[in-house]
């Protein structure tokens, strides 16, 4: 560690006057990857942009420095920043849908950052541009080049990012979330893509993720920050093995990925609560003929115990959850909820029905009504059915607010005035106070921070041994999968691809999907010792 | 629980003075509308004998027009037309457009296609034509001119109330509704109107400044109250024949309606900006 | 393509009706003999009458007179006007071209003034600036067309003497109109600049363009530029009613020959063959141009492209 490409000394960030990143300090040596892991509002994402002189309008740099090769470009004026960018520092945004013009052939935008860069039009240039889309594996080029973003999946969007990302051979690429927002499967290929790139060309990488197992899978180091200050620097393994800060070590423990011990029982076997045969649900497609999104799906859940759809996106997973609690008509099949076949439910009989089966949203904000108070929405519900006297239903929205870990002066709050976690725990209490048999969690937890979500999974735990409840527990996250669900049934487009209990499943895959999804969980590479961290 | 909460409330927009302002100036002309004596001692109608055109005084700050009549009794006294006509315009706009939009957006299907065609319909037409056509029908007059602006505004009622209550329907929150058991009726009271209200709302403030706006170039092409009646688009009209040598008895009613369109349009973004 | 095509059209052709069925009960509501009785003040033979009464199927069931007058509306036959008694299709003739040359240089206007506007409030130097200038469309929205005329004569042809009213050269004479037309016009043209301006600036895909090393200038013409022009295309027929309202008025102001003195005349005269031929025609080019814009905008924008292979 003695040359030093970047070092970022003391850096304050202030937006709109108020701190967001204090004092943050860290280097990266030619070559090098640093990963910068944090929740959301921990000024990660922040104190990269800074690197590039990229904050937005409101953002300024209070103090501090960011030199490149011993120079402080923290103060440059935009113009001497801009040659920087793209040439020396370049970036690779989170979202690779947004991230693209939409109204530009891919071919154009890779091309871009070359003119930017002085490189005249001509055929040199195509044939640059071509080479790049072919070095990040989009091929064949030629097409690809003509075609325009909403042409691409996300995977091949993101390639795109990283051949421009790559074009001029920076010294240093920043990587802010790059995969975060891609399939597990996809993520895996993206940063075996670009940790070969940036090897052949001796790329330093400054990598912004949330993810403790992508951290510990493709860094050398590891900076963790929280509410915009350093909390812990230093090797990964060290990092990862012997965590010294307090939050560096419930880091540790919340994160799924890095988690491998079950602190479940095995699931005791119970009657069964939920059973799906042979599912088809066709939607309407584009050109008139029909698209299939689930494709003869069968499982069952007994009582008591939690059941996992696992998938990528396009899998069918939801959609089959959402037959299950009774949104949408199959196409053919059979959804039986204790005795009652859910699809042939129609009316006020389905309304009836519906105090049986729950489902608890991906946004919890989305699901809860903006205008409506806590309590105005817990109890809500309860107005439905047959008259509970308004005494009585205050008395069981506050148990179960409290039963949810609510602090009873959130009753009066709307919505937005509450935190991500806060704002799931009153969904999940709204879908209680019914007393239902069964809860469908689409997604439940994936919007939320690590140490938030192993909150309400502990919550959603305790919930069901002490009610009884049975899951239905939809997730694209296999990590959490892991921990949570009893028996697991993998989705790909639309059909099984395994099913069994977890244990089995993770352990032994039989099919080659399942094991392709298991090998692709990030955290891999952490070191094995974890089960000892307190 | 960790993650950052937000601000408390959000809720009523912070008072800014733009925002002020424009409250003050809708009160100031409400009240000219509702007690015009209080504001002003002469006789909007009756002229002053050997008064004619003088301009802006002590004694008549807005001067006089070429009968003798004070200019600045005839601005006040004009609010009345104006506010009670672009009240009438806003309440038909209102009730016929969100009945519509409502009914076409909560219920689909063909009820939606037919109400949304004859909405196409009706913005097909200019506004001005649509007003003028009905207005050929209807014949001349203050509240017949103020029932063919609301006719106009119909269709902008009904496709933003259309749009709010689809976007509404759409969100998780209303399927949670129908979750919990709840019926039909009870989701569109409970969600759906209360959370599309706003929108709509916001709507009815823009469309008062522009309802305004519409009645006064119906009333300055005569089509709108009848001479002596003091309306705003009707002075101006008066004062166009004295352009060379009385400014003032155009300028002043015209800046009126300018200001209080303006403070409708800002009001009306304060209720919009208050939805997120 | 071909479905949505369809599709689209026959939605333009039932609107198009509508307005047409709408605009004949608008004339079958008033009293048919009283427009006879203007005729006859008109002075016109008992013959005359008679051909009239018979161009206007007046004898026949409503249904009949229905369809001919659809049928003569389809083959450009709108009737005679009751004031001047001569074809409304002559009275167009003499009334259209004037009208037209008004709005497209007041469109022309308009556009310049709001995309001036528009990079102005987005891109203008200071911040103060900036805000001040997007204040500026809320106030052309508030002003009425018919006063921002006579405010305009006021101060440019009696205060300042600058542009002569009595024998204006015929370039003179057209300035204040146009911009009477255009100041309005130019307010939403500009507030939806404005905000598309903002939300394309906002967006990732502008940040890295900025991190490839673009200027801003480059991120203007590259990459701003055709994401928010393009869906003011959408706004084309509105303006197109706002532009003819703004015409109708102006002319009235001015005491400018055109389709805003004939319509004027056609209602204080209760001439309803001509505001009705007026309100069809302006319906169909209300319709014409949102289906011209429906139709090219998947030529414009690769994203509405049809056809293309999904990979």
């Amino acid at each position: 560690m003695t040359a030093r490409l970047l070092e970022v000394a003391d850096l304050s960030i202030l937006y709109d006057g108020r701190p967001v990143v204090q004092d943050v300090s860290f280097a990266i040596a030619p070559g090098e990857v640093l990963a910068l892991v944090g929740e959301s509002g921990s000024g990660k994402t922040t104190t990269a942009m800074a690197v590039l002189g990229l904050l937005p309008p409101n953002g300024r740099i209070a103090r501090g420095a960011v030199r490149l090769d011993g120079t402080d470009i923290a103060r440059w004026p935009e113009r001497r920043l801009a040659a920087l960018r793209g040439a020396r520092l370049s970036l690779i945004p989170q979202d690779p849908v947004t991230s693209l013009n939409p109204v530009r052939s891919v071919g154009a935008q890779v091309a871009e950052v070359l003119r930017i860069h002085g490189e005249r039009d001509g055929p040199g240039l195509r044939a640059r541009v071509l080479e790049l889309l072919e070095r990040v594996g989009l091929e064949p080029a030629a097409l690809r080049a003509g075609q325009y973003p909403h042409e691409l999946s996300g995977g091949m969007r993101q390639r795109v990012l990283i051949a421009i990302a790559v074009a001029l051979r920076p010294a240093l690429i920043v990587a802010d979330e790059p995969t975060s927002a891609l399939d597990v499967t996809v993520q895996r290929r993206i940063l075996d893509l670009l940790d070969e790139l940036r090897r052949q060309d001796g790329t330093a990488v400054l990598l912004v993720t949330h993810d403790l197992g992508v951290a510990a899978d493709r860094a050398d180091r590891i900076v963790v920050l929280r509410d915009g200050r350093i909390q812990e620097a230093g090797p990964v393994r060290q990092v990862l093995a012997a965590p010294r800060s307090a939050y560096a070590r419930q880091l540790l423990r919340d994160a799924p990925s890095l988690t491998t011990h079950r602190h479940r029982p095995a699931a005791s076997g119970g009657d069964l609560a939920v059973q799906v045969r042979g599912l088809v649900q066709d939607f309407p497609g584009r050109d008139g003929a029909p698209f299939r999104a689930v494709d003869g799906v069968g499982f069952a859940v007994r009582q008591g115990t939690t059941h996992a759809l696992v998938g990528e996106s396009g899998s069918g997973k939801t959609t089959t959850a959402r037959c299950v609690a009774g949104f949408l008509r199959p196409t053919a099949g059979e959804v039986l909820v204790g005795d009652t076949d859910v699809t042939a439910l129609r009316g006020e009989a389905l309304r009836h029905f519906r105090r049986q089966v729950q489902l608890v949203y991906q946004n919890p904000y989305a699901s809860l009504d903006p205008r409506q108070t806590v309590a105005r929405i817990v109890e809500e519900p309860l107005l439905n059915f047959e008259p509970v006297a308004k005494a009585e239903r205050l008395r069981r929205v506050a148990a179960m607010t409290e039963r949810v870990g609510l602090p009873g002066e959130l009753l009066a709050r709307h919505p937005r005035a509450l935190s991500g976690g806060q704002r799931q725990r009153v969904a999940i209490a709204r879908a209680l106070i019914l007393q239902p048999r069964v809860l469908v969690l689409d997604e439940a937890v994936s919007a939320l921070d690590v140490t938030v979500q192993a909150q309400i999974l502990a919550l959603l735990e305790e919930l069901q041994r002490g009610l009884g409840l049975t899951y239905l527990f939809v997730s694209h996250d296999l990590a959490v999968v892991r921990l949570i669900a009893d028996t697991v049934t993998v989705m790909l487009a639309g059909r099984v691809e395994e099913a069994g209990p977890v244990e089995q499943v993770f352990q032994a895959p039989r099919s080659d999907y399942a094991r392709e999804l298991i090998e692709a969980i990030p955290g891999r590479a952490a070191p094995q010792t974890l089960e000892s961290v307190p | 629980m960790s993650g950052a909460a937000l601000p408390l409330r959000a809720g009523w927009p912070r008072l800014q003075p733009g925002l002020l302002l424009a409250c003050a100036v809708l009160a100031l002309v409400l009240a000219w509308a509702i007690a015009p004596g209080l504001f002003t001692a002469r006789n909007p109608v009756q002229g002053i004998p050997g008064a004619q055109l003088l301009p802006p005084s002590w004694a008549h700050p807005l001067g006089t027009d070429g009968l003798g009549r004070d200019q600045f009794a005839r601005v006040v006294y004009g609010a009345r037309e104006s506010l009670a006509g672009a009240f009438v315009a806003v309440a038909v706009g209102l009730v016929l457009g969100t009945g519509l939009g409502v009914l076409a957006g909560a219920r689909s299907g063909w009820v939606d296609a037919v109400v949304m065609r004859l909405v196409d319909t009706l913005l097909a037409i200019p506004g001005l034509l649509l007003s003028l056509s009905i207005i050929i029908l209807l014949g001349f007059g203050s509240i017949k001119a103020a029932v063919a602006v609301g006719i106009v505004a119909v269709a902008q009622f009904a496709r933003l109330s259309r749009a709010e209550v689809l976007r509404v329907r759409a969100s998780d929150y209303v399927e949670a509704a129908y979750g919990s058991g709840g019926r039909f009726g009870a989701v569109l009271w409970r969600h759906v109107l209360p959370n599309s209200l706003t929108s709509v709302l916001a709507l009815a403030a823009l469309q008062f400044g522009s309802a305004i706006l519409a009645l006064s170039t119906l009333g300055f092409l005569g089509y709108g109250a009848p001479p002596p009646t003091p309306e705003w688009g009707l002075l101006i009209a008066e004062g166009r024949d004295f352009l060379a040598r009385a400014w003032w008895l155009t300028t002043a009613p015209g800046l009126v309606v300018v200001l209080v369109v303006l403070s409708a349009e800002r009001i009306s973004r304060a209720i919009g900006g208050a939805r997120t | 393509m071909g479905r949505y095509l369809a599709q689209r059209v026959g939605q333009a052709l039932l609107v198009l009706a509508a307005t047409f069925t709408l605009a004949f009960l608008l004339l079958q509501a008033l009293p048919g003999d009283a427009v006879l009785i203007k005729f006859l003040e008109l002075g016109l033979t008992p013959e005359q009458l008679a051909d009239i009464r018979i161009a206007y199927g007046a004898d026949a069931p409503l249904w009949q007179q229905y369809l001919h007058a659809m049928g003569a509306f389809l083959t450009g036959n709108f009737g005679y006007s009751i004031r001047a008694g001569v074809p409304v299709t002559q009275l167009l003739a003499e009334n259209l071209p004037s009208t037209l040359l008004l709005s497209a240089l007041a469109f022309a206007a308009a556009s310049l003034l709001a995309l001036v506007l528009a990079l102005l409030a987005t891109l203008g130097g200071q911040g103060w600036v900036r805000a001040l200038v997007r204040s500026v469309p809320s106030l052309f929205i508030a002003i009425p067309v018919f006063w921002l005329g006579i405010m305009l004569i006021q101060v440019f042809s009696f205060q300042l003497g600058w542009i002569s009213i009595i024998s204006p050269e015929p370039w003179e004479e057209l300035i204040l109109p146009v911009a009477t037309i255009a100041v309005p016009i130019s307010a939403p043209l500009a507030q939806v600049l404005i905000r598309n301006i903002d939300a394309v600036l906002a967006e990732p895909f502008v940040t890295v363009a900025r991190a490839k090393g673009a200027s801003h200038a480059w991120v203007l013409r590259w990459h701003v530029a055709r994401n928010a022009l393009l869906p003011v295309l959408t706004m084309a027929g509105v303006l197109f009613g706002e532009l003819l309202g703004g015409a109708v008025v102006t002319e009235a102001v001015f005491g400018l020959n055109g389709l805003g003195g004939l319509t004027q005349q056609a209602v204080a005269n209760q001439d309803v063959a001509v505001l009705q031929a007026i309100v069809v025609i302006s319906a169909a080019a209300f319709v014409a141009i949102n289906l011209l814009v429906d139709l090219l905008y998947p030529v414009l924008d690769p994203r509405l492209a049809r056809g293309r292979r999904t990979a």
